[in-house]
């Protein structure tokens, strides 16, 4: 998969307020990647904006599983293990596939923040997961429209429908045996499950990312 | 009910249909399960939904929204006629299998809003597969296998309609969203029937003539 450039679609967004460029601290490395990621980096145009935006959140999921595998909460149950090094998994490989299919238009590996999550509180982890697994299933959803060629959309569907399935099994852990995997709180009175505009993701994912994203000509 | 009244066949492929014709002859006598066309959804959901679309919908949408319809119809009913078995669904899950049974519902009602008077009632169905899982309603291992099939399949067909419904906005994305709460009933009941809720990092699409072959069986 190749992405083409295309121009016909402008907006203006900003991603985290934080402009601190070059500052680390409290974030970690994003693994795979050597470098530090700490310069800004500009999503781009048309498609190539909007893989860029999925891979940005494919990159912090990947991140954020990583650390839970590495690091497992305590009481950490055979199953629930099981369960979050499949997602770790599927998270790194969204990533890398994103990552080939943008190329040379690929954002840099992006430094994360996860200060704010307890990595040794089960329910801090979950719950995190929870908020990045329904996050991701309201990105994906409400980017389709603006994705313009077929295939980088059924990639994208190939990605989300995964996305959405782990949010289901991270809610079930969660509340057990519940109408939580689909709850009324993600699924609206028509059936649908959340969409969401890039306008409202990039605030909720701001916090976990220290570098300064931008999409001054993404849409 | 010939083949002129099937208003389940609306644009599906000639050959298809006749695939389908052909099926339901075979099972015809088959009368275990058999569930007339229900009364369909809630008017007042229709109305809210039909505000989001316009009238004139393109063949090629109209085409996919059919073909949504029927597999939604299926759910639907399968899930009606789950709930309704007394003892089929252990009762730790009574309560996710009427969520799940409530979004089909929601989807029906929806997609019936959004072809109006193009769209289809609800076939009939044989949700034994002319015999083949006669325990349907009986065997809670049984349902829970035809469920994630279901489910499974919901989520491969509608990835596999997205393309043809990139030149409308406000249709893709709300098959986008059905698309993905099929997939979160799919996890969910995979992992009551003790598997993963997934096969892998990637959910592969299936075409319509692929998924209408899996779900004819199921067509009385």
């Amino acid at each position: 998969m190749h992405v083409q450039q295309d121009r016909s679609r402008r907006w203006l967004l900003k991603w985290s307020a934080a402009s601190a460029a070059g500052v680390a601290i409290g974030g970690a490395l994003l693994p795979n990647f050597g470098i530090s990621a700490a310069l800004a980096a500009d999503l781009g145009e048309g498609d190539v904006g909007v893989l860029n935006y999925a891979y940005a959140l494919e990159q912090l999921e990947a991140a954020f599983y990583t650390m839970v595998v590495d690091s497992p909460y305590a009481d950490i149950s055979g199953d629930e293990t099981a369960l979050l090094t499949d997602i770790r998994d599927h998270e790194v490989e969204h990533r890398e596939f994103l990552k080939k299919a943008l190329g040379d238009g690929a954002i840099p590996a992006l430094e994360v923040d996860f200060s704010a999550v307890d990595f040794k509180s089960r329910a801090s982890v979950l719950g995190t997961a929870m908020v990045f697994e329904d996050l991701g299933v309201g990105a994906y959803n409400g980017a389709g429209k603006l994705i313009e060629n077929p295939d980088y959309l059924l990639a994208a569907g190939k990605i989300v429908s995964v996305e959405a399935r782990h949010a289901a099994a991270i809610r079930d852990l969660l509340n057990p045996n519940s109408v939580s995997f689909a709850g009324d709180d993600v699924v609206d009175k028509n059936g649908l499950d959340v969409a969401y505009a890039p306008t409202e993701v990039l605030p909720k994912a701001g916090p976990f990312i220290k570098t300064d994203v931008t999409a001054n000509s993404f849409m | 009910m010939t083949l002129n009244q099937n208003t389940l066949l609306a644009g599906v492929d000639p050959e298809i249909t006749e695939r389908l014709v052909a099926n339901r002859r075979e099972f015809f006598r088959s009368s275990a399960l058999k569930l007339g066309a229900l009364a369909s959804a809630p008017l007042l959901l229709a109305a809210a939904s039909q505000q989001a679309f316009g009238q004139d919908l393109p063949a090629e949408i109209t085409d996919v929204l059919l073909f949504a319809l029927t597999l939604e119809h299926v759910e639907d009913a399968f899930y009606r006629s789950g709930l309704e078995a007394k003892g089929l669904i252990p009762k730790q899950y009574v309560g996710i299998f009427n969520q799940i049974g409530k979004h089909e519902a929601e989807h029906v009602a929806f997609l019936t809003a959004a072809l109006g008077p193009k769209a289809i009632k609800r076939p009939k169905l044989d949700l034994t597969a002319g015999g083949k899982y006669a325990d349907a309603l009986t065997n809670f291992d049984t349902y829970l296998t035809l469920s994630q099939t279901f489910e499974d399949l919901g989520v491969a067909a509608y990835k596999g309609q997205a393309g043809n419904l990139i030149s409308k906005d406000d249709i893709l994305t709300a098959a986008l969203q059905i698309h993905s709460v099929e997939a979160r009933h799919a996890a969910i009941v995979r992992r009551i029937g003790g598997k993963k809720s997934w096969d892998g990092a990637f959910d592969e699409p299936m075409s319509k003539d692929d998924v209408l072959a899996a779900a004819t069986p199921f067509l009385a």
